[in-house]
C-alpha cells in the first residue's frame, strides 16, 4: 500500500514539476491521471521490490555519489586511450563473483559496472558476471571487488 | 559559447554517422545509431539555450525516451524478427 | 562570474568529450571496445554539458527538466549497451581479446550455440 502511494505521489510530484503550471484545472488532472496510472500499475502487478524499489532509497544518497566519482575517473582513462596515437588497449573477458543476494542488488551491481566506460558486464548468471574490460588495468579494478562491496552495502539487508 | 558546443556536438554527429555507414557489423550500427541519439538529444537542448527558447527541454526529453524504445525495439526485432513476447523455442528469452 | 566561467569550463569539456567518444567510436577495432567509446559519450559528455547548462539556467525548470534527462539517461545507457553486448555475443561476434580469462567457457558458448539454433 505505501508502494502504491507513494507511485502515485512520485508521479504527481514529476506532473508539477514537468508542467510549472499551478491552476486548479490542471492540478486536479495530474491527480486524477497519476491516480490512474497507479491503479493500471496495481491491475498489472508490476508495483513489488521490484518494480519500485523505495526501500533503496535512503541508501542511494551514498552510493551515487561514490559511483560518479567512479565514473570520472574511468572516463579520464579512457579518453587519454582513445586519445593517444598508439593505441594502447588489451581487451580482456573474464568473469567477476557477484555476491549480491538478490536480483535487484545484481542489477545495480552490473549497471555500475557497465555505467563506468571501461567495463562492460556482457552476461549475469547465477552469481557471476561476465565483463568485457578495455585494458588489463580495468579490469584489475572489477576483481579488486571494491564496486561488488558497495553494491552490496547499497543492496543492504532487505 | 553555444555555438561552439553545437558545433562540437555536430562534428561528433558526423563522426558517429561515419562509423553507422561503415560498421561492418548490424551491432556497430545500431550502436552508432543509439551514440547519434544521445548527440542529437545533447544538440536539441543546447539550441533551446541558444535560442533561448527552453520548451526545447521537453523535446529533449521525450527524444531521450524515444532513442532508448527504439534502440531496444530494433534490437530485438533483429534478435527475433518479431516485437512480442518471445515463442517457445526461442531459447535466449528476452533481451 | 565564477558559477559562469565554471559552466563554460564543463561545457567545454562536455563538448571535447562528444568528439573524443565519436573518435574512439571510429578508432577502435571491434563492436565491444567501441562500446567503451560510446561509454563516454553516454555518461560523462551527456553529465558535463547538462551540468554546464544548468548552472546557466540557475534554478528554475529548466534545471529540473535536464537533471530529469540526465537521471533517466543513468538507468537507460547501461541497459541498451547491456543487451547491446549479449545480443553482439549471441549473434556470434567474436570479441577481439588479449586475454581470455574465463576458463570455464561454457556459459558463453552456451549462449552462442542458442544464438545458432534459434
Amino acid at each position: 500500500m505505501i508502494r502504491k502511494l507513494g507511485l502515485a505521489l512520485a508521479l504527481f510530484a514529476l506532473w508539477l514539476l514537468l508542467s510549472g503550471i499551478f491552476e486548479p484545472l490542471l492540478i486536479s488532472l495530474g491527480i486524477i491521471s497519476s491516480l490512474f496510472v497507479a491503479w493500471l500499475a496495481h491491475r498489472m502487478e508490476v508495483i513489488d521490490h521490484e518494480g519500485f524499489p523505495i526501500h533503496m532509497g535512503p541508501r542511494a544518497i551514498t552510493y551515487w555519489p561514490w559511483l560518479i566519482w567512479e565514473i570520472i575517473k574511468a572516463n579520464i582513462d579512457v579518453a587519454l586511450i582513445i586519445i593517444k596515437p598508439e593505441l594502447k588497449i588489451s581487451p580482456v573477458l573474464f568473469r567477476s563473483p557477484a555476491s549480491q543476494k538478490t536480483e535487484v542488488g545484481q542489477v545495480t551491481y552490473a549497471n555500475s559496472i557497465t555505467l563506468t566506460p571501461g567495463t562492460i558486464t556482457v552476461t549475469v548468471h547465477g552469481d557471476t558476471v561476465d565483463v568485457h574490460a578495455l585494458t588489463t588495468g580495468a579490469a584489475d579494478e572489477v576483481i579488486s571487488g571494491r564496486m561488488d562491496k558497495r553494491a552490496c552495502q547499497m543492496e543492504g539487508n532487505s | 559559447m553555444f555555438i561552439a558546443a553545437s558545433a562540437a556536438i555536430i562534428v561528433a554527429m558526423i563522426l558517429t554517422l561515419t562509423r553507422a555507414m561503415l560498421g561492418p557489423t548490424i551491432y556497430d550500427r545500431i550502436l552508432a545509431v543509439n551514440l547519434f541519439g544521445t548527440k542529437a538529444l545533447l544538440l536539441i537542448a543546447v539550441m533551446g539555450f541558444l535560442t533561448d527558447r527552453p520548451e526545447f527541454l521537453d523535446i529533449a526529453l521525450v527524444y531521450a525516451l524515444i532513442n532508448f524504445i527504439a534502440t531496444i525495439a530494433i534490437m530485438k526485432f533483429f534478435r527475433f524478427a518479431h516485437l512480442g513476447h518471445p515463442h517457445e523455442n526461442d531459447s535466449l528469452g528476452d533481451l | 562570474m565564477a558559477i559562469d566561467m565554471l559552466s563554460w569550463i564543463l561545457i567545454v569539456i562536455g563538448g571535447g568529450l562528444s568528439i573524443i567518444s565519436a573518435v574512439g567510436i571510429l578508432r577502435l577495432p571491434d563492436v565491444f571496445t567501441r562500446m567503451h567509446a560510446a561509454g563516454i559519450g553516454d555518461t560523462l559528455a551527456l553529465g558535463s554539458l547538462c551540468a554546464g547548462m544548468m548552472l546557466q539556467a540557475g534554478w528554475t525548470i529548466v534545471t529540473i527538466k535536464l537533471a530529469l534527462i540526465l537521471l533517466f539517461m543513468f538507468f537507460a545507457s547501461p541497459t541498451t549497451t547491456h543487451a547491446l553486448a549479449k545480443a553482439a555475443i549471441a549473434g556470434g561476434v567474436k570479441p577481439i581479446l588479449d586475454e581470455d580469462r574465463i576458463a570455464n567457457k561454457n556459459a558463453l558458448e552456451d549462449t552462442e550455440n542458442k544464438g545458432k539454433n534459434s
